[in-house]
């Protein structure tokens, strides 16, 4: 592992009694002005001395309130456009707000970008101490840090090495190492990680843990939301400027789904379907319901989960079987079942009968989205078809972790030395 | 340990970006850092870099020395006039390239303006300082050139530091104007090539001082040193740095007292400057 020095620091600020909070917004507005007729260059202006000034106002940011206590991972969620960035700008002293207060109780370091200011001309050691001055250390610092900022970006070997002939990696991880070293107490951090391989994410994540161990305070920008239930302590939605949801990151994380999914599942629908069988019953509509028998769009994973089909009979029908199939993103056949094994016969159906039919499971999908296609099928080994409507409804399986598999059933290791 | 905290890590109240922040020390690091980060692309970008950067004003004055002198016979009369025309065009280079160079500052340094926070006046003056760091290499050529034409030091030339100073906050007070409008104006630049045009010729750069009074009599050369600092500058660098039968820029404008106006131009641009910079700061990265 590579040594990084830091700064003595205060066992656990986050326990100190009273004590102030790291990040304070009261009320923030931010608005752009939106002109309909910009006038970039005098000329404009002396040849149309009394037009007037008309323009709209986007609000990006409108009346926003939260506090953020010492050394909290705090997570900020929203859709494009929906202010995140703007607010998250604000934090930054880029922008200055309308409205309000906003206060930031000791050193900021942003995130917002990795390597802004980083010349492709210079070689890394240049860039570096460069770099390390544009976040607020001083020379002398930056000089006392340069081993442990390339030991952690692991470049010792390229240091000579003109910016312009790195991998685009090797510049994030330079960018990056140069970031956690600014000493800062509080670290605004835009979906930075969506670079890097994988290995070096998972570094970056060690590091953030690291940073909050030393009660350094995060903001965290991001629409994975399987990083936000996993790092995050409290978070929060933002939609069109507004906040939508703040507190318990697991329930960011629902609503943010449901905000983003709820509507392409009627997109789906609309789609022209694949749908066989001679409609002696027809399947009338799928969905997933939570243990509640709520409707949802989206679970996490390991809870109860629901998926049910609504069918109306056209003939008379003896012992129909009703089966669903669960597949994933790339279409593979993840979990599939029918009456006919667990239930057994269904019993003796008429013309214009409705039923209504739930096949309950435990939800050990990994996160991703899934598609359910019902059938209904005559009873006997031939199983032809009265109905099967392909990918009927979705569901937003997310969880905060990817095993590579698609399931992660239940499971407990034994290892045993023979 | 809670002591120290607070007062390293003073409250911050709605701090949105402004001209010069809060932190002096990191105002100074940031614009050395962008300076020499700029100087040394120009120079060690190239093996020949710091030749290439001398070339520039050495061509510029071969040229018109030769076509001023030998086609028009203007230096006659005048004592080490190619001292005079090379000195002048050196300090002109270092008003222009500051003046010039800050033209378009922000809008280069846009990747820094919007995803950091730090005083936006560091810009400007980073490409003044790079312009300083340029005037010192080259007035380096100038004193080899003097020395070899059979100018003898004198201890007059240190006046030439006072000159350059204020020279500079001319040329700062102009930059922060012309960088901050450049912002809401894009057509700032053709504007200011051709004010600079003007004041090139306006000024004596390839003349002296003397000869507006030869072609428009005394109050023209008054009125031309007093009101164009530039001018008076130059006319002092003369007197001070090549010969000092050059006339001093207080004999030129036709009384020290007149020199007042020349010295509170200077320093009338340079708060007007610093003023409007100030006022424009905090919404440079939104009006990018």
């Amino acid at each position: 592992m590579t040594s990084i020095t830091t700064q003595p620091h205060a066992p656990s600020p986050a326990q100190r009694p009273s004590a102030p909070p790291a990040v304070a917004v009261h009320h923030v507005d931010k608005a752009f002005r939106l002109p309909h007729q910009q006038y970039h260059t005098l000329k404009e202006r002396a040849l149309h001395p009394f037009r007037k000034d008309t323009h709209d106002v986007l609000q990006a940011v409108d009346d926003i309130t939260f506090e953020v206590a010492e050394g909290e991972f705090f997570g900020i969620v929203g859709r494009n456009g929906s202010g995140k960035s703007t607010l998250l700008k604000c934090l930054a002293g880029i922008y200055g707000i309308d409205a309000g207060d906003l206060r930031v109780n000791g050193r900021l370091s942003p995130f917002i970008e990795l390597g802004v200011g980083f010349n492709m001309d210079l070689t890394a050691r240049d860039n570096v101490m460069i770099n390390a001055i544009m976040l607020g250390l001083t020379r002398q610092q930056a000089r006392e840090r340069f081993d442990d900022i390339i030991a952690f970006a692991e470049l010792e070997n390229f240091l000579d090495l003109k910016l312009k002939n790195y991998s685009s990696g090797m510049t994030v991880r330079l960018a990056f190492s140069v970031a956690i070293q600014v000493d800062a107490e509080v670290l605004l951090i835009d979906e930075v990680l969506a670079v890097g391989d994988a290995s070096f994410q998972q570094k970056c994540f060690a590091e953030f843990h690291r940073l909050k161990d030393e009660g350094r305070t995060i903001l965290f920008v991001t629409h994975d939301m399987s990083a936000v239930e996993r790092f995050c302590d409290r978070a929060m939605l933002i939609e069109k400027g507004k906040m939508v949801e703040l507190g318990d990151p697991t329930k960011v994380a629902h609503r943010y789904n449901e905000l983003n999914f709820g509507r392409s599942v009627t997109h789906l629908a609309k789609q022209a379907e694949e749908r066989f069988g001679d409609r002696a019953a027809e399947v009338l509509a799928a969905w997933f319901e939570n243990d509640q028998g709520e409707p949802i769009v989206e679970l996490g994973h390991g809870h109860p989960c629901r998926v049910c089909l609504e069918a109306r009979f056209n003939e008379a029908v003896d012992n129909p079987v009703f089966g669903f199939t669960l597949r994933n993103e790339v279409g593979t056949a993840i979990f599939a079942a029918t009456t006919e094994m667990l239930h057994g016969p269904t019993g003796s159906f008429a013309a214009g009968d409705r039923v209504v039919v739930r096949l309950e499971f435990l939800n050990w999908l990994v996160a991703g989205t899934y598609s359910v296609t019902p059938s209904i099928a005559r009873a006997g080994l031939g199983a032809d078809a009265l109905d099967l409507r392909a990918d009927l409804a979705q569901l937003i399986v997310h969880g905060w972790f990817y095993t590579g598999g698609v399931t992660n059933l239940p499971h407990s290791f034994e290892v045993t030395r023979a | 340990m809670s002591t120290a905290d607070t007062t390293v890590a003073a409250d911050r109240r709605n701090y949105g970006p402004s001209a010069l922040g809060d932190d002096l020390r990191r105002f100074v690091n940031l614009t050395i850092t962008l300076a020499t980060t700029e100087f040394k692309l120009r120079y060690f970008g190239s093996v020949l870099g710091y030749f290439w950067s001398l070339a520039r004003p050495l061509l510029f004055f071969g040229v018109l020395y030769t076509f001023f002198t030998i086609v028009l016979n203007l230096g006659t009369g005048v004592p080490h006039y190619p001292v005079y025309l090379l000195s002048s065009i050196v300090l002109w280079t270092f008003f222009t390239e500051t003046t010039g160079g800050c033209v378009q500052c922000l809008l280069a340094r846009e990747g820094l303006l919007r995803k950091m926070r730090f005083p936006r006046l560091v810009i400007p003056l980073s490409v003044a300082l790079t312009a300083l760091f340029n005037l010192g290499t080259n007035f380096l050529a100038v004193l080899a050139f003097a020395l070899a034409s059979g100018v003898t030091p004198r201890w007059s030339w240190l006046e030439l530091l006072p000159l350059m100073v204020l020279l500079a906050a001319l040329a700062v007070g102009v930059g922060m104007l012309l960088s901050a409008l450049y912002v809401r104006f894009r057509d700032i630049q053709p504007i200011w090539e051709v004010v600079v045009q003007a004041l090139f010729y306006g000024s004596p750069i390839i003349y002296v001082a003397a000869q507006y009074a030869d072609k428009g009599g005394e109050r023209i050369m008054h009125a031309a040193i007093t009101f164009n600092p530039i001018a008076t500058l130059l006319t002092q660098s003369g007197h001070a740095f090549v010969d000092s039968s050059y006339p001093t820029a207080a004999a030129a404008a036709g009384g020290t007292v007149r020199l007042l106006i020349p010295l509170s131009i200077i320093a009338g641009t340079f708060a007007l400057g610093l003023w409007f910079f100030n006022r424009e700061a905090p919404r440079i990265a939104e009006h990018l």
